[in-house]
């Protein structure tokens, strides 16, 4: 198991992962056995182990995702109740609880197909293995943009199905007539010619008593009845009146709060702690020193925050105090230039085009970290009870990883531990299991002071101990033939990150290298929404902008002429060029760049209109076509998209964690630049969709475009190219092009 | 020492320092978690709230400052029966919230705009509206608070 990690689950597309198919029993799953002693009752039968049917016809559907915005509670859900024939109205959505029975089959049975569907001869196999390898990883992630693509399209559509089969035979048995006389809808089954009529609740328990099929028939797109339409998203209604429960709204009973301060530069060490006059302050509990951290307990947040604030406390710098900025680009680019490095695509002959008499362009390109700032710091709550118990409260992208991890360092078996997710103030990646430093910390901390602690950081601590989105430099080179082709495409970038495709290009070009070194840094890395496609679709997508402009051509012709054998890509660029009115007439001293990208199984092409507003870029509008196969919850998609690209947004404008002495410069938004009202564009989406496409996911896509088609635009205006990441530390305002442009 | 403050309509008496900042009082000490902690310097608006029916953030507002005024959080941004207002409404209508961590802020940021400017333009809005959303719902919190203008 060892072989594949976690996250190349969630995100390691071309990974085969075929063998892990063989090796385990075809033994009889009976899951929703498991999940009925648990969480059933006499009233309420599983008959699977994500659907329980109440008698009174409430229908729960237990979703193993957590829920941070994407409207995964609703958007999941809803292809259950599809395939279940049921009436939306009687459905009731349950976050599933971090208990190994929800460990996240599908997600673990989607990478061992490649995203495909599994074939039906090995299909039990394969649910069978697939669930005991979720368990095994407890597998419950949400991330990689994979709720409807995977969890959605191999769990709860099948799961949804071989429940509507289980109640028409039900039925059948009940009445004694034949199943093919029986129909489901509404929640109901009715026999037509008897008159006979049923609710899936007065059918539940007798329904209960088969095994679901693994292979149920599933319907055809074009008999949709839920999926498809806009269904209002169950979690909105508790975020408008402040009655939602967040992480950090976690109450227990007899609950201290802590605050922290982190050694500064990752790897440091706490060296002193003066705690002068803290200890005799009203509400100090305590003060704990945690080898690279100290904590001020207290018996208010505030009353914490205020005493660490007030700690005079000594660091050390570790091995790296004298990293920054720019001794990191200067490393990449000493290690790019003297190692070989690894392929990620080789194709004809890089060596012949690059050494022909052809025209060759070089460019560097480069993104800065940059952190996740979710909305709500990062907190969690802990509490160590006299039954030798753990409870855990915490906002988090993967329940049962995070009762894994908790287990790990409170040295305990994970079913001593209940992780109680609460609601994410932002996910963005941040929230993962893989960085999971402050859940350690409220567990040292609960243990220390043997009360239920509420560790909170604050956003200074927050932007500064965060897992990055990694800083990355690509050495790009072309050619170009004697009959303006582009003939040859090279890139050697440092580093490697997944998804592994992120980096490849969807363009006709026959002589491709694309290669990587890697460099290690000191500052810690992690999933950023979209992870690897943010740098690589900037880099490809810029530099191929500088490929149509040195060829003379249009940029949108440019892509479509070497997208001519990508159907899906033409379709959304022709859409986008469509909807935008791509070569119309523009506003003065307005112009237009485009980009695409596929991410996650969905293509999307974006165009932007910009101009600068006293010399800073403005981005005016936004037009998004999206081909995501099929849309599930049009209007949440539509948000998803909307977010995706304000995320974006604020990283290509502005965002950048920068680095000196070892330590990250940025401490909160006052210097941590976000998009705000004044700021955001309008967007204007079109979803594509390919009918029998496998879906794709929408969480992240939208983002990777937004910031090459923000810089393309910049450079049609400007005639700068932007080769640096953020956009605001480049000068725009001298240019000659604008200046001519404005005569 | 003791401070009274009044929130949402009740009198509350608090053993609290001065200075504690009106948002932990809200939350820690009178438990009314609706309005939140996003970056302990007035940056964000995540912990906005009404003090005598203005947006004020309250993480950097000592409580003393909040003496004798008419202080209203989330909670009660809905009549005594949970009566949303048309604004939460809108909120709904729009499906604005995502992570919907900023939306108390953006609630109270909002409705004080209207109380003020009950047609408010798309530069009032911009004006008005300077609290951060990670998740990006600026173009639905635009159309929800245009949806309930008057005009």
């Amino acid at each position: 198991m060892s072989k594949y990690s976690r996250r190349q689950i969630l995100l390691g597309g071309a990974a085969a992962g075929g063998a892990l198919l063989v090796g385990y029993g075809v033994l009889s799953p009976s899951r929703q056995q498991v999940a009925q002693a648990a969480h059933g009752s006499e009233d309420e039968h599983f008959v699977t182990q994500w659907i329980r049917i109440g008698a009174d016809n409430k229908i729960s559907i237990f979703v193993p995702h957590s829920e941070m915005g994407q409207g995964v509670l609703t958007s999941v859900a809803m292809m259950a109740a599809e395939e279940l024939e049921a009436d939306w109205e009687t459905i009731e959505v349950i976050q599933a609880p971090g208990e190994k029975i929800f460990a996240n089959g599908p997600l673990g049975q989607a990478f061992l197909s490649n995203g495909a569907t599994i074939p039906s001869a090995i299909k039990g196999i394969a649910n069978f293995s697939t669930f005991k390898i979720a368990e095994m990883m407890n597998l419950q992630i949400t991330g990689g943009s994979t709720a409807v693509r995977f969890t959605g399209h191999h769990g709860m559509r099948p799961a949804g199905a071989a429940a509507r089969e289980m109640l028409i035979m039900a039925a059948g048995e009940k009445w004694n007539v034949p199943l093919v006389e029986l129909e489901a809808a509404g929640s109901k089954v009715v026999h037509k010619k008897s008159g006979k009529s049923a609710t899936y609740g007065e059918l539940a328990t007798l329904a209960a008593q088969y095994t679901p099929s693994t292979t149920p028939p599933l319907k055809n797109n074009a008999d949709f009845k839920i999926i498809g339409t806009p269904v209002p998203r169950v979690d909105i209604p508790a975020k408008v009146d402040g009655t939602a429960q967040y992480g950090i709204d976690a109450k227990v009973d007899g609950m201290v709060y802590a605050a922290i301060r982190q050694a500064p530069v990752f790897g440091g060490e706490l060296v002193s702690v003066d705690k002068g006059d803290i200890a005799s302050r009203r509400g100090i509990i305590d003060v704990v020193e945690m080898g690279d951290a100290v904590a001020v307990v207290a018996d208010s947040y505030w009353r914490a925050q205020n005493a660490a604030n007030d700690l005079d406390v000594e660091f050390t710098a570790g091995d790296f105090g004298d990293v920054s900025t720019e001794s990191i680009s200067a490393q990449f680019d000493a290690d790019i230039a003297a190692n070989e490095g690894e392929a990620d695509v080789e194709k004809g002959d890089i060596a012949a085009s690059l050494g022909a008499s052809y025209t060759h362009l070089d460019a560097v390109y480069r993104v800065p970290f940059l952190a996740h700032a979710t909305m709500e710091p990062m907190n969690c709550t802990v509490a160590f009870n006299e039954d030798g118990t753990c409870d855990v409260w915490t906002g988090t992208q993967d329940v049962l990883g995070t009762r894994g991890f908790i287990a790990s360092v409170a040295e305990m078996d994970d079913d001593k531990i209940t992780v109680h997710p609460l609601m994410l103030g932002g996910g963005f990646g941040r929230r993962s299991a893989g960085s999971p430093n402050f859940l350690a910390q409220a567990v040292t901390l609960a243990k220390q002071v043997g009360k239920p602690v509420k560790l909170v950081w604050s956003r200074e601590e927050d932007m500064q101990h965060d897992y990055y989105r990694p800083a990355v430099t690509a050495h790009m080179t072309a050619a170009i033939d004697d009959h303006n082709n582009i003939d040859g495409w090279q890139n050697k970038y440092v580093r490697k990150d997944e998804p592994v495709e992120a980096s490849h290009i969807p363009y006709a070009v026959p002589n491709q290298n694309i290669r990587y070194v890697e460099s290690e840094v000191h500052v810690p890395y992690g999933p950023w929404r979209s992870v690897a496609h943010t740098q690589h679709t900037f880099f490809n997508e810029s530099f191929a902008d500088e490929l149509a402009h040195a060829t003379g051509k249009d940029p949108y012709i440019f892509r479509r002429d070497l997208l001519k054998d990508k159907p899906r890509h033409l379709a959304v660029l022709n859409k986008v060029a469509e909807m935008s009115d791509w070569g119309g007439a523009l506003e003065p001293g307005h112009a237009r760049g485009i980009a695409i990208q596929e991410s996650f199984q969905s293509l999307v092409a974006e165009v932007v209109d910009v101009s600068l507003v006293d010399g800073a870029p403005r981005v005016h509008k936004v037009w998004a076509a999206v081909d995501p196969g099929y849309v599930v919850n049009p209007d949440g998609a539509r948000a998803q998209v909307e977010s995706g690209i304000v995320y974006g947004l604020t990283a290509a404008l502005y965002g950048e964690i920068t680095i000196e002495d070892g330590q990250v410069m940025q401490e909160n938004f006052p210097d941590y630049q976000m998009i705000r009202m004044a700021d955001a564009p309008v967007i204007d989406i079109a979803f594509v969709e390919t009918p029998g496409a496998h879906p794709g996911g929408l969480g992240e896509p939208a983002t990777p475009p937004i910031a090459p088609a923000v810089a393309n635009a910049l450079f049609s205006l400007t005639g700068k190219r932007i080769r640096s990441l953020p956009i605001q530390n480049h000068d725009l305002t001298d240019s000659q092009h604008l200046a001519s442009a404005a005569d | 020492m003791a401070i009274t403050l009044k929130v949402n309509g009740e009198a509350r008496e608090l053993d609290i320092e001065p200075d504690m900042p009106l948002l932990w009082v809200l939350r820690d000490e009178l438990g009314l978690t609706g309005t939140k902690f996003g970056c302990g310097v007035a940056a964000c608006g995540a912990c906005t709230v009404h003090v005598n029916g203005q947006a004020v953030r309250t993480c950097t507002l000592p409580a003393s400052a909040a003496v004798g005024q008419e202080i209203t959080t989330i909670e009660a941004l809905s009549d005594e029966e949970k009566n949303l207002t048309a604004l939460q409404q809108a909120w709904i209508d729009h499906q604005v919230p995502q992570c919907g961590y900023c939306q108390s802020g953006m609630l109270m940021a909002a409705s004080a705009l209207l109380s003020e400017n009950p047609n408010p333009t798309d530069a009032d809005i911009d004006d008005a509206m300077t609290n951060v959303c990670r998740c990006g719902t600026y173009p639905r919190i635009r159309a929800a608070i245009r949806s309930v203008a008057v005009g």
